[in-house]
């Protein structure tokens, strides 16, 4: 990382108050409120369908929140999700320069070596993707955090499919973004054996039928017309 | 942006990149006119303009659903999404490799082509020249289709039929720009026309797909 980037990272925070999120417009979340320093970890936890992939995505930005407020810098987050955006053709080291260059990095073959070396790729650096098992892939979905050079690092279920080896690599990768002054958002069932809070979102469970109870200033104007 | 033509490009070589299907679909369509209509020279002839015209434009709606959905399907879109890049950009950009690796060489093509039509001398100019300026509408239009329909299962069927109609004036005045300029009028009108039409396209469409984007990656 880049001792610029560092000093940017370091006065950044991910603020999220009285955030409601919704799935289908039905909300799924709400009166969400924490934080997220650099140099923490936040460890989602919550059963499966509890709404962490819809948390994350809309914090990544991807869908619009039903209510309450998001601040954090911007340009300062990346996603990695369920799918790794792994061009199947293109081989291992074309994939992550070519999210490194979409980010804009100055030095893209050191960000790869970075990478290459820590999530263990460099001897299948120049095979086709296509030919990974999903572990390998899952590896190369999470280089490619490292190759954004964006502080916060927003992951869903980032271990599927690896072994415990790779775990490792993935808890000690986790472990050097945040001591450079990152920060991780992830969603997880496994023991990262990370330093990290745990932040459980089973208590902020929306009431699924609490939409059909809003009540528009239309249908109040047609109660008022046929009494 | 660069980056992201590049890989584009690359892709589309690859193996299953779907490099050259367009352009051999088109020779083939080209190619089964005379069948049907039989070989008579000055029928082929009348109609040569329009039917190259015509198979340029269904070689270009064969590969329009690959520009967003693949990188959907595998999180890229996602992740494209959050990067620096605007959608405005990334609709743009992927437009523009559409173009180059589907509607560039029909574009190089048809005037090749127009021999097997027995298609009249200047005529093999001005159909290059009404598709070079009409295909960038084309994969434009298309990649704004491709954006609407990129989240539905089998949503192929469903872009060309929401593509086609759009597609009419581009046809309208391409072929008709092709063909007064055979016939020896002046064919100023249509063709301005059809740039005018491909301008508008270039100008608005990456905003109203990336906005379609937006929607269906919620």
């Amino acid at each position: 990382m880049s001792p610029s980037r560092r000093c940017r990272s370091s006065r950044m925070e991910l603020r999220v108050e009285d955030l409601t999120v919704a799935r289908g417009g039905v909300p799924v979340l709400e009166g969400l409120t924490f934080a997220l320093r650099s140099g923490e970890v936040l460890v989602l936890r919550g059963p499966n369908g509890s709404g962490k992939t819809t948390l994350l995505r809309t914090l990544a930005g991807l869908q619009p929140p039903l209510r309450g407020e998001i601040s954090l810098p911007p340009e300062t987050i990346t996603y990695g999700a369920h799918a790794d955006g792994v061009k199947a053709t293109l081989t291992v080291a074309e994939n992550l320069r070519f999210w490194a260059a979409v980010h804009g990095l100055a030095d893209i073959e050191a960000a790869l070596d970075g990478a290459l070396d820590r999530f263990n790729l460099r001897g299948l650096a120049h095979r086709a993707a296509q030919n990974l098992s999903a572990g390998q892939k899952r590896r190369l979905g999470l280089a490619r955090l490292l190759v954004t050079g964006r502080p916060i690092w927003l992951l869903d279920e980032p271990t599927v499919s690896l072994d415990t080896a790779s775990v490792g690599l993935f808890a000690e990768a986790v472990r050097a973004h945040v001591a450079g002054g990152g920060a991780a958002l992830i969603a997880t069932h496994i023991d990262l054996g990370l330093d990290a809070e745990v932040f459980d979102v089973g208590p902020y469970k929306a009431d699924p039928n609490a939409a059909r109870g809003h009540r528009s200033a239309f249908d109040d104007a047609l109660d008022g017309a046929f009494p | 942006m660069i980056a992201l033509m590049l890989r584009d490009l690359r892709l589309a070589i690859r193996a299953g990149g779907g490099f050259g299907l367009g352009l051999a679909f088109f020779l083939i369509v080209v190619t089964l006119v005379p069948f049907g209509v039989g070989p008579e020279s000055d029928i082929l002839a009348r109609i040569a303009p329009g039917i190259l015209w015509l198979g340029a434009l269904l070689a270009c709606l064969l590969s329009l659903d690959r520009i967003f959905q693949l990188d959907f399907e595998d999180g890229s879109l996602d992740l494209l999404a959050t990067a620096p890049l605007p959608m405005e950009g990334t609709v743009a950009v992927k437009a523009l490799a559409h173009w180059v690796t589907t509607g560039l060489p029909l574009v190089l093509a048809a005037p090749a082509l127009g021999v097997l039509l027995n298609l009249p001398a200047p005529g093999h100019l001005w159909v290059f020249v009404t598709l070079l300026l009409g295909t960038p509408a084309l994969s434009m239009i298309g990649a704004f289709g491709a954006a609407l329909t990129v989240g539905l299962k089998r949503g192929g069927l469903l872009l060309s039929l929401l593509v086609l109609p759009l597609y009419v004036p581009t046809l309208i005045f391409g072929a008709e720009a092709a063909t007064r300029a055979i016939d020896g009028f002046d064919n100023t009108a249509p063709l301005m026309m059809l740039a005018g039409i491909t301008l508008a396209s270039i100008a608005l469409l990456p905003f109203a797909a990336a906005a379609a984007l937006r929607i269906n990656l919620r």
